[in-house]
């Protein structure tokens, strides 16, 4: 099918793109890569009456880095992150998570802003996001504000980002001392969305006990979830094969609701939540107290 | 009615002025306003791959791009990949030789998306080859022969270039 037909303005500045954002609010959408809106009008799902396309804006991209990790400009494509020996050194996490999303052709294409504005909850980075405690900056012509990330996924395809406002950029710290990480999914095909995929990271104090567990998942729920009753589990244990295999079950039994359609059962779900779990706690584990990571 | 926007944009090598609603995608502008129908449109929501282009160089789908998004840029489809009339690309000879085909409806989109990726990699492995054709549908094949191919490009575009 064909998308509607809508105005479209190609701002050369940001505060260009402020102002149109304040002067058409809900009427207007932001045109990041089109990876995630093109398809939704193209089959008329979405219907914006304005289009802002921010690829004609110079300085919105880019990878520095920032409190011993990154901040990363909206405009950045997944392909410059996937490439990037910064990412490389400063958050192997993130190095590893970007070519499980999409296809090369859509990376090349698709930006980190956008997939954090869409907000799906099948996604790879809102799920990372939350597991680094990271944060993004709206503006908008009326100011700026950094929101963290455990306040910005409200619900599906839904953030706190106001009707005029812009994600411009995205911090991620680094990782404290002692701390390891895991990245996992399960999907019908390489670059598919995830039926299940999970971000993990952990924290062990000098004796080698859990200080702190952070799974996120996605593809369960509304938005990336966190496993807070699995992190209780956990907190002030050694990470023993028991410790988390009994995590791995409180996060499948009672963090996740995860839905069932046409892809799979809530059933099926569950159970690569727990398997997702257990895989993802032991790598992380092995990488914070210094062990070999099997893969 | 949107209003028309002029835009400028090389496609294979040839510079176009054309006025486009804002709405057209640039697989569209490129099959109907330009008659290259090489470019071919499987699904319109990025899964097929089959309307890879090169946007600057790089592969992307053209069903989720609009022309005005093509102002000022450099554009490559299929048609534009072999060196004159009488030659094909070495991609498509390997593709010729290795039965690497059969309805053809998917080839532009692997040919297109497969040229910057062997450029990069002039000694890929299965995997990497796997790894670079996971965004391309192809209902005929199975895909063998399309990773054959590939190698059989790899080494033609060595021989070629050394
Ligand atoms: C076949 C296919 C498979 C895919 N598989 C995956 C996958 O496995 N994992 C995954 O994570 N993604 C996947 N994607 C989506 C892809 O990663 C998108 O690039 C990404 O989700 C959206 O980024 P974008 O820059 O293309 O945003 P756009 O499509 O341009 O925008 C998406 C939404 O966010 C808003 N928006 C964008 N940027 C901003 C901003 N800076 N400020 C405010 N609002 C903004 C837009 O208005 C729009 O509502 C897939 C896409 C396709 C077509
Ligand atoms: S037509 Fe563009 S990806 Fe299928
Ligand atoms: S040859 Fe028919 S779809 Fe690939």
């Amino acid at each position: 099918m064909k998308p509607p037909p809508f105005k479209y303005h190609a701002p050369a500045s940001l505060p260009e793109a402020l102002d149109l954002m304040s002067q058409y609010g809900y009427d207007a959408k932001v045109l990041a890569g089109g990876q995630s809106l093109v398809p939704t009008m193209n089959f008329r799902l979405a219907n914006p009456s304005v289009l802002i396309d921010l690829n004609r804006i110079p300085d919105l991209g880019g990878i520095r880095s920032w409190n011993g990790g990154l901040s990363i400009g909206a405009m950045t494509r997944h392909v410059q992150v996937e490439k990037s020996p910064m990412v490389l050194d400063k958050l192997p996490l993130l190095y590893t998570t970007m070519p499980k999303i999409a296809h090369p052709q859509i990376r090349n294409r698709g930006t980190i802003g956008g997939s954090l504005a869409h907000a799906d909850p099948a996604a790879e980075l809102p799920a990372l996001l939350r597991a680094v405690r990271g944060q993004v900056k709206a503006q908008s012509a009326r100011g700026e504000r950094w929101i963290n990330a455990d306040a910005f996924f409200i619900d599906f395809f839904t953030t706190a980002l106001q009707p005029d406002e812009i994600l411009t950029e995205v911090r991620m710290p680094g990782l404290p001392a002692r701390s390891g990480w895991a990245v996992d999914e399960i999907s019908r095909r390489h670059g598919d969305f995830a039926l299940v995929g999970v971000t993990t990271v952990v924290r062990v104090n000098a004796s080698g006990a859990c200080d702190e567990a952070r799974m996120v998942f996605f593809g369960v729920g509304d938005g990336p979830v966190l496993a807070e009753t699995a992190a209780g589990v956990l907190r002030g244990e050694q990470p023993t094969a028991e410790a988390v295999q009994a995590a791995a079950e409180a996060a499948a039994e009672k963090d996740v609701d995860p839905p069932t359609d046409v892809h799979a059962t809530a059933a099926y779900r569950r159970h690569l939540v727990k398997v997702l779990a257990k895989r993802t706690l032991q790598q992380a584990f092995d990488r914070a107290l210094g062990k070999e990571v099997a893969s | 009615m949107t209003d028309l926007i002029t835009i400028n944009v090389r496609v294979n090598g040839v510079d176009y002025q054309r006025q486009v609603e804002p709405r057209l995608l640039l697989s569209d502008f490129i099959r109907h306003d330009l008659n290259l129908t090489g470019t071919h449109v499987g699904c319109e929501h990025g899964v097929c791959g089959s309307c890879t282009i090169l946007f600057d160089g790089q592969p992307m789908r053209s069903c989720l791009l609009f022309a005005v998004q093509a102002d000022g840029h450099n554009i490559l489809t299929v048609e534009g990949l072999a060196p004159d009339p009488d030659h094909l690309h070495p991609i498509q000879e390997a593709f010729h030789e290795a039965h690497a085909l059969q309805c053809g409806f998917c080839t532009p989109g692997f040919v297109m998306t497969l040229k910057p990726f062997l450029e990069e990699n002039s000694d890929p492995t299965d995997e990497e080859i796997r790894e670079a054709i996971s965004g391309n549908l192809c209902r005929c094949t199975g895909y063998d022969h399309i990773v054959d191919a590939v190698h059989i490009a790899a080494e033609k575009m060595k021989e070629a270039s050394s």
